[in-house]
Order: structure tokens, then sequence, then C-alpha cells
């Protein structure tokens, strides 16, 4: 496992909001092909970790190294052109455009068509928009929301938007697809369909990064898991190591009197 | 009626064009003034549909869009009056007008790109405001834009040496300048109205509807939200300018005047009441909201005459007056405009239920 090659490389990431500490020195490795899962109690700097490395959140210390070179702060769209996608805790989908379009709208940094291509609608444009159609199509399949294709994206159920902007995220074709906590507000069943897509997308080659508070799902589905707490790493290892690490015990159930 | 008038069908296309060439002349029975109206109701349509590009596609509220129509009309005025005594011919002038205005628009909306909702509002209100009173002041120490006096003479549009102010006859039909310029303006709203629809259905399109849903989402997905969101800012103005233009050659003069913010609220009005993002809704928007006022202006006299035997209210007041409570019953009752894109029919009917 060790041998595959690292695909992201987080050096001594630090955040802070005023006096609070949300993330101190996080330094972790994910390696290509891998399902690395980060976990820890709310609040620790989950989400933290992945607005910083999506560009969302300029770090206060440290820095990224995804697929050989530095990854530029405060530059969302070039993190997605380089291939990282990610999906949000509280789903954020364009609500008033279809299912499709919200797929079809994903492929616009692997695209290039302009202004001028859109006004003459020259051969190239319109094959590279049948294209993109082509592709959106393909990925609603995928994840299974191909009924919904022409629906408005917030008349989903809850289910199908999380798939959706899976989906979306996948339109980008990233190398490093991160969910943030995908199962939340899932059932038994909905969850369970969600690890086989997610095993399917492993199985395609991308690497994945999961925040999620599903034991379960971590536990069965990655190969290793980080733990963080109070903006801190506590431990990187493979799930059954972490699950049993005094430390990850106390962080979330606390000390024995 | 949506089959007879349907584009697609041939039957559709032909009672669209003949409607569209007899217009001016049907106008023209009742006086020349109608046709200048009916020029207006285009000229119109073509702001407001430049400033759907803005509004109604990326979602962004601006209120000083009547600041690309003053550089269009002030360029045109400046390169073909004889103010500087340049006589420029029209087809160099337009497209510049459409690039000047495209510059303007993506400097004014530079320092904006931050803001949303009301605070961007506030500002493009602002730099509306501020291109007027630069129009009004330009006259010291260089006398550029002549002040508050504005700028007259300016040379009409004219093809081959065919002038559009005169009244002309072709093959015995006698053509006068405002049904002219009518044709002039149907061909560049045509030409508009295509532009904007292929650029609705485009990748640029989804671009920008994906930045007026969630900016940040769109950020994820790898939109470079500040260059899409100039580029609507710069499309838009262009045809402002464009517009500016044409407005500054049919009338012959230009005045800091013409482009108060009341016109910004109006050519947004149009967009909304139309419908917001749907394109044959901004077009009947920007027809209603010009005819219509126009209409009541020769309505208000007789109608109070007929009724009360005199003249109780003043008409210029009564007609805003009617025209404002038309505003609020369109609201009340189709807020999504009177004629809106089907998806945002769909959306606003599902948030009342």
């Amino acid at each position: 496992m060790s041998a595959r090659p690292v695909l992201l490389e987080a050096q001594a990431v630090a955040k802070h909001f005023g006096g609070v500490k949300a993330l101190r020195d996080v330094s972790l490795t994910i390696r290509q092909g891998e399902v690395y899962g980060l976990i820890g109690p709310n609040g620790a700097g989950k989400t933290t970790f992945f607005n910083c490395m999506t560009g969302l959140y300029v770090p206060d210390g440290g820095g990224f190294v995804f697929d050989g070179a530095p990854l530029k702060a405060d530059a969302p769209h070039q993190a997605a052109e380089r291939g990282i996608a990610r999906t949000f805790q509280n789903i954020r989908l364009f609500g008033n455009m279809t299912a499709l379009e919200n797929v079809m709208v994903g492929r616009h940094v692997r695209t290039k068509a302009g202004v001028v291509g859109a006004i003459v609608c020259d051969r190239g444009t319109r094959e590279e928009e049948a294209a993109i159609r082509r592709r959106a199509e393909e990925l609603l399949h995928y994840v299974g929301v191909e009924d919904q294709a022409d629906d408005l994206a917030k008349n989903l159920s809850y289910g199908d938007q999380r798939r959706l902007e899976i989906a979306r995220a996948l339109a980008t074709d990233p190398k490093l697809l991160c969910l943030d906590e995908p199962a939340a507000g899932m059932n038994g069943a909905e969850t369970e369909e969600l690890r086989v897509l997610i095993e399917g997308i492993r199985a395609d080659g991308v690497t994945i990064l999961l925040i999620e508070h599903d034991v379960k799902l971590v536990m069965g589905l990655c190969d290793r898991v980080a733990v963080l707490d109070y903006g801190a790493l506590v431990i990187e290892d493979v799930p059954s190591v972490v699950q049993h690490d005094p430390r990850v015990i106390e962080a979330y159930i606390g000390v024995a009197a | 009626m949506s089959k007879w008038l349907n584009p697609r069908s041939g039957l559709g296309l032909t009672l669209i064009v003949v409607a569209l060439v007899a217009l001016p002349f049907v106008a023209g029975m009742g006086g020349q003034a109608w046709v200048r109206i009916l020029n207006f109701a285009i000229l119109y349509a073509f702001l407001a549909l430049g400033l759907n590009i803005v509004v109604g596609f990326a979602g962004l509220l601006d209120l000083g869009y009547i600041a690309f129509y003053a550089v269009g009309a002030y360029l045109w005025a400046l390169l073909a009056s004889p103010h500087f005594g340049l006589h420029l011919p029209f087809w160099v002038i337009l497209p510049l007008g459409a690039l000047v205005a495209g510059i303007a628009g993506a400097l004014l909306g530079a320092p904006t790109l931050k803001l949303r909702g009301d605070y961007l509002a506030i500002v493009t209100l602002g730099f509306g405001e501020i291109v007027r009173i630069f129009m009004n002041n330009l006259n010291a120490p260089v006398n550029i834009t002549n002040g508050a006096q504005g700028i007259t003479m300016i040379d009409p549009v004219s093809v081959a040496g065919l002038k559009f102010s005169a009244t002309t006859t072709l093959f015995g039909i006698t053509i006068t300048g405002p049904q002219k310029y009518y044709y002039l303006l149907v061909l560049l709203a045509l030409g508009v109205i295509l532009v904007n629809f292929r650029l609705q259905h485009s990748r640029i399109g989804r671009a920008w509807q994906a930045i007026r849903e969630d900016e940040i989402a769109a950020k994820a997905i790898g939109i470079n939200t500040r260059n899409v969101k100039l580029l609507a800012f710069a499309m838009g103005a262009s045809f402002g300018g464009i517009a500016g233009g044409i407005f500054a050659a049919m009338q012959g003069f230009v005045s800091p005047e013409s482009f108060s913010l009341i016109e910004s609220i109006m050519i947004l009005a149009m967009v909304v009441l139309g419908g917001m993002g749907h394109i044959p809704g901004v077009i009947l928007g920007a027809v209603l909201l010009t005819v219509l006022p126009e209409a009541l202006r020769y309505a208000v006299v007789p109608v109070q005459k007929a009724l009360f035997g005199e003249v109780l209210a003043d008409p210029e007041s009564l007609r805003m007056l009617i025209f404002g409570l038309a505003l609020i019953l369109v609201m009340r009752f189709k807020p999504a405009g009177l004629w809106p894109s089907p998806e945002r029919r769909r959306e606003l009917s599902e948030k009342t239920q």
C-alpha cells in the first residue's frame, strides 16, 4: 500500500479564526487510488481542512502539494482545474437548474467554448456542446438519477441530491474527489447505495477523501483514516489501528474517570 | 395562437416577417410620432436584453446600466457631429461603441466583484450617476462633452448616401426617416436576440446561471467567477453601447439629462416585469413599458373629458399614477413577470404552495 505514489500532501496546515485555532499544523498524506477517511468530533476542523484545500479559505500557515506541484491558495477554480472536486456538507446544488444542467456546468473546466464560439455556433462548439451533454447524461446514469434529468435540482429527493452533487463533482474529471459527510441524513439503505457508489468511483481510479460521521461506513470503506480533534491531527493509520487507539477513544468519548 | 406564431413553422415565420415589415406603415397612418414610439420600444427592448444578461442570466443586480447607453450615445455624438468636426461612418462607430461600452462595463464591474445583492445595486447605482455627472461637467478645462447643453447636430445614420433622417421615395413607396430607423433597429434587434439566445444556451450561459444560483459551488467546480462575471458586465454593456449610438443618431442630440437614474430603473422594470432571464418576456416588458405610457398620454385627456366633461387631473401626473398602479398589479398577480420562462414559473408557483 505504501508503494502507491503520493497524490496530496498537507504540510503543517494552520488556520485560525480570531483566537480559535481551527487547524493546528495538520500534516497528512493521501496516496493515489485510496479512500482516505477524515474523522473527528464536531468542530474538530474537518470541513475547515477541506475549505483550505479547495481554496475557499486561505491557510494561515503551511500549504498543500498536489500531484507534484504546490496548490495555490485562494484560487478555488484552479483547484478544480488541477483535479480536486468536492461536495458540500450542506448540499450546494444549482437549485433552479435541471439535474442535467447541474452536471453540464461541471464540465466547465474541461471545455473551452467562449463567447465568440457561442454566438457563431461553429462546428467545434456544437460538437463540444454535444459531448458535454453526452458526458453529463452518462454521469447521471452512473450515479442513478437519470430519470430526474429534466427536474429542477431542488425538487430531487435528499438522497438524489447527494448523488447529483457527486455526479457534478465527477464531471470535472477529478483526480481527488472530496466528499463532505455524504451519508449525513441518509437511512441505512441509502447509505449502503452510497457505499457501493463510492467503491465504484474508487474502482474507476479516482482517489477519495471522505469526511464522515458514520463510523461503520468509514471503517468499511477507507484504506486509511486520519482523526482530527481540536484542529490537531491525533493519528493517521489503517482503520483497525485507529479504532483501538486510546487517544481516538478519548477524543470521542472522553477520559475514563 | 402559439402554433400560428411559432417562428419554426413556415406560416408562423411568414406572418411574423409580414407583421414586422408592415408595422411602421400601419403605425405611420396614426402619424410619424407613433413610428417614433415604436422605434423607442425596440431601442428599449435592445437595452433590456443587454441588462437581462447581467441581471437575468448572471443574477447581478445592476442599477447603473444606463451609463453604458450614455457611453455609446456620447461616443457617436463626439465622432459624428460638428462638435469635434468628425464625421465617421456608422459602421465604424457602432462596433467601436460596443467595444468602448464593453470595456467601460468591465472597468465598472471590476471593483464590484465581491459584492452581491443590495450592496452591488448601491455601488452600480453610484457608478451610473458618476458617468452622468462626468458628462455634465466635462466641458472644462477642455470642452469634451459640452456640459449640460449637450451636443447637437449629430449625424444621422447614412448608408451609401441615403440619409436616415430624411424622407425618401423608393420604387414609388415613400419611406420616412423614422420608418428607416425602424428597419435598422429591427435588424439589429434580431441580431441581439440571436446573440442572447445562443449565449443563454452555451457553456458561458450555464456558467452565468451557476453563479446566479450559488457562487461558492460555482467556484468549487472550477468556474473562474471573476472572469465570467466581468464577461457578463462587458457583454451587457456592449449592447447598451450600440443602443446608445443609435439613440444619438436618431435624436440628433444628446445631453446628460437623458441618462438619469430613472432610465436605469425603467430598464430594470422592463426586465423584471416581462420575466427575468426569459428573452421573449423581456422584449414584451420593454415594448409594453414604452408604448403604455405613451398610449396613456393620448388617452388621459379624452377619457376624462368623456367621463366628467372636463379635465380634472393633470395628464402627466395621472399617467404616471396609472403606470405605477399597473406595475404594482403585475407584481402582485404575476410575480415571475408577464411572460416568465417555464422554469421560473415553476419555481415561483412551487414557493407559494
